[in-house]
């Protein structure tokens, strides 16, 4: 039955280390699957900051970050679940900062803190703008410290459950080839966003959702509201490259083609420091309306900050817009355009990171937990992904005190047996198609049909085209018959995910008649609570998913317009 | 078109590494790591190379491209100046397939210099106290993304299998030189042992490939002066 942990976590970004590092310190058997090596994951790419209350550059509270988020999240986030994460939030960056994160100091030797798009106060705690390097690699040193164990280059290819409890995992060994199986008590998924859906993403490339899509598709865990898709404001022209919101933080502009500071006719009392869903907007609004340049971008204007302040607190985007761009932003202005950057949804789980199966546990951009609702606030994903990989590994080892025992053999095996038939069926394929045309036409679609604007066309001929895709990938044929990295094998593996998410997402945001967060259809631009303050709950079934509602959860916080 | 020359192995069926050789269309603006996706996908499915971020933050891509260790995401086409692109994986290492090196012995030596901070002190409730100054010191060191390049561009790593090497001493001094680290004294002697620090000879090779524009051999050059500064006291 292959190898046993009594807790297995699916992901080594910071939510799963921090996941792990929680089950370890409760004296349980931990072990890490990964896709790639911890510091290769994509956590290592937030540049910005993380968000906690701490007061260090002007008064603050934590009911003040609360409020901020569940109105960033156009009411949709679960405000239990954002209390746990704003309370959560300074003891979680002290305690990052206590085992070693590299901060940004004020000059009285505290962590800075800078302004964030939809923040009332300056919030986000940074390191430079490698904040997402500083914290991860912490995280890595961290699980070096206490010697978790990872089993690195791995693709979770099924999440085993018998009942209705998780009995394990099956994966695709990269490096060897092999179909291997995981048997544990309990499996914590924690693989990161689906970004590499679009064709326009900030995402790493290994972002391509199958962390999400395998639980959906084999363990019928729900996904939930994945319609509600981010689109960062700032990503570079051509390479879609994230261009921090914390460029914007430190006095960065927004100008058209005519040079105009345009967010001025948006929201002209928080300027280029609305949330993110409206700057995407207004952004895309220039372009569509004939003041892009090249109808395809605007400009990020940091040439008045001046090369000091660049030089020390945007260095890498420096660095990036030199190598990837030609060009030094001490100078010349950024060629900028949304991009897909976050998924707000996920797998259904609640404030504990407890899913719909026994044992089976979310946390991350993989989770839909919900603290982000409609949409997230910048400085708000690294500490999701720290906030909720502790509780996650916490609940999970209080899931083992109590838990029954109980006999997964059958169950594994068969799983193993299925995946193995189901792999050794695609390397044997011999249809026509070649899989990476499916690939680019999906992700030119989904900019296209389930982009920043949508509509019921749009989403309609969206579904019609996923089932194309669907059909097409059944003829496709494999590129290569080698064992050991077989990329081939791997993308198409995980095209497969991505074809299922898709439509999901398409079918979400068909049914969702509605502007709510990143969610915006031309055909029904207001908010409507009567029918829509709800999440989406999707189940896989063999032809597509079944949507249903869920209650949000609202405490504190009254539903209100949303203006800034 | 642009020529690309990639070394193919697979230790499973080749006895020693080959070239194979792919046009590709002339597009200055692609990177070699697009160019790597775009072979492939369109001229050789066999083909196999690291990869995640694309944006030079993760480390993954580095190998040896005309001449120099490179991040593949981070080289434009345009940049090396060339009509024929050789592309190998990082030299000295072993290969498990194509590009694709085994990484293991490099980790093992970033395990080694215990990796992480180190202070007992009772933690206090809020941050440890860093000036801005202090934080500096460590500016240029924590921005290394451990991908390799310096490690296997570095003559010592190659003759001394054990020589601990630039990328894990870089980190060493990070933690030495970060004020609120309290193992010194444990640090310096990590480092200062028969393939420590003294095995460097400061040829400079880590520093001249750093993707980051990291100058290991400056780690190493003030861990080796606190560490003589330590025997002469």
């Amino acid at each position: 039955m292959g190898v046993h942990h009594q807790i297995i976590v699916v992901g080594s970004g910071l939510s799963g280390l921090r996941a792990a590092l929680e089950a370890k310190k409760n004296g349980l058997d931990v072990a890490i699957i990964s896709r790639v090596q911890p510091v290769r994951s994509h956590s290592i790419a937030a540049q910005g900051g993380i968000n906690a209350a701490l007061g260090n550059a002007s008064e603050d509270s934590t009911n003040s970050h609360a409020f901020d988020t569940v109105k960033g999240s156009d009411f949709l986030a679960d405000q239990d679940a954002v209390e746990v994460m704003t309370q959560e939030a300074p003891g979680i960056v002290y305690e990052m900062e206590h085992w070693g994160t590299p901060f940004s100091r004020t000059k009285d030797g505290k962590i800075a803190q800078r302004p964030f798009g939809g923040a009332a106060f300056p919030r986000t705690c940074y390191a430079t703008d490698i904040t997402g390097h500083a914290l991860l690699h912490t995280m890595c040193e961290r699980s070096v410290y206490e010697g978790i164990k990872v089993y690195e280059e791995s693709l979770l290819l099924s999440v085993v459950r018998s009942d209705n409890s998780v009995c394990g995992i099956i994966t695709l060994n990269i490096k060897t080839g092999e179909i291997e199986s995981f048997s544990a008590d309990s499996v914590i998924i924690a693989t990161g966003g689906y970004g590499r859906i679009y064709g326009n993403s900030t995402n790493a490339i290994i972002n391509t959702g199958s962390g999400m899509a395998f639980p959906y598709m084999t363990a019928s865990v729900p996904l939930k509201d994945l319609e509600f898709v981010q689109f960062h404001p700032t990503t570079l022209y051509g390479t879609n490259i994230l261009m921090t919101e914390g460029a914007r933080g430190e006095g960065g502009y927004l100008r058209n083609k005519n040079g105009d500071r345009f967010m001025k006719n948006y929201t002209p009392n928080v300027m280029e420091l609305a949330p993110r869903d409206i700057v995407a907007r207004s952004i895309q609004t220039e372009i569509n309306e004939g003041r892009g340049f090249d109808n395809a971008y605007v400009h990020l204007d940091l040439t008045h900050l001046g090369r000091e302040k660049i030089a020390e607190r945007l260095p890498g985007i420096r660095d990036i817009c030199i190598y990837f761009a030609g060009l030094d932003p001490v100078e010349k202005p950024i060629p900028i355009q949304p991009g897909q950057h976050y998924s707000m949804g996920g797998i259904a789980c609640n404030k504990d990171c407890e899913t719909e199966v026994s044992g089976l546990y979310a946390a991350g951009e993989s989770a839909c937990v919900s603290v982000h609702g409609g949409n997230r606030l910048g400085g708000n994903s690294l500490l999701d992904t720290i906030v909720f990989g502790k509780r996650a590994g916490h609940y999970a080892a209080i899931y083992l005190k109590s838990k029954p025992k109980k006999d997964c053999t059958t169950a594994i095996d068969a799983e193993l047996k299925r995946v193995k038939a189901k792999v050794n069926a695609l390397e044997n394929s011999t249809g026509k198609e070649n899989p990476s045309k499916i690939r680019s036409e999906l992700k030119a679609m989904m900019v296209t049909n389930a982009g920043v604007f949508r509509d019921k066309a749009k989403l309609e001929a969206g579904v019609v085209k996923i089932k194309e895709l669907k059909e097409r990938y059944k003829t496709i044929h494999l590129l290569s018959k080698s064992k050991k990295f077989n990329l081939d094998l791997l993308r198409n593996l995980e095209l497969e995910g991505k074809l299922v998410l898709a439509e999901v997402i398409l079918k979400g945001a068909l049914m969702r008649e509605e502007s709510r967060g990143s969610h915006f259809r031309t055909d029904f631009p207001t908010r409507d609570d009567a029918k829509f303050l709800k999440h989406t709950i999707a189940y896989h079934t063999e032809d597509g998913p079944k949507l249903e509602y869920r209650d949000v959860n609202i405490s504190k916080f009254t539903p209100e317009a949303r203006k800034y | 078109m642009i020529t690309f020359k990639i070394e193919r192995f697979d230790p499973d069926v080749d006895r020693e590494p080959r070239f194979q050789t792919y046009s590709v269309a002339d597009n200055k603006e692609m990177s070699v790591l697009e160019a790597l996706f775009y072979i492939l996908e369109n001229l050789d499915g066999s083909l196999s190379f690291r990869y995640s971020c694309r944006g030079a933050v993760c480390g993954s891509c580095a190998m040896h491209i005309n001449g120099r260790n490179r991040l593949a995401c981070q080289t434009l086409i345009k940049t090396l100046n060339s009509k024929t692109i050789t592309v190998s994986p990082l030299p000295h290492q072993k290969i498990i397939k194509d590009l694709v090196v085994d990484m293991d012995n490099f980790f093992e030596k970033y395990e080694k210099i215990k990796p992480y901070l180190i202070n007992h002190s009772v933690e206090p409730e809020k941050e440890r106290l860093q000036s801005i100054k202090e934080r500096e010191k460590i500016d240029e060191m924590v921005n290394c993304i451990l991908c390799g390049a310096c490690y296997s561009a570095c003559t010592m790593s190659a003759l001394d299998g054990k020589f601990l090497g630039p990328a894990a001493l870089t980190k060493a001094y990070r933690f030495y030189a970060d004020s609120r680290d309290t193992a010194k004294k444990e640090r310096a002697e990590i480092v200062d042992s028969e393939h420590g620090i003294f095995r460097c000879h400061t040829l400079f090779n880590c520093s001249e490939v750093c993707p980051k524009k990291i100058v290991p051999t400056y780690s190493i050059q003030k861990l080796k002066g606190a560490v003589a500064k330590k025997r002469l006291s």
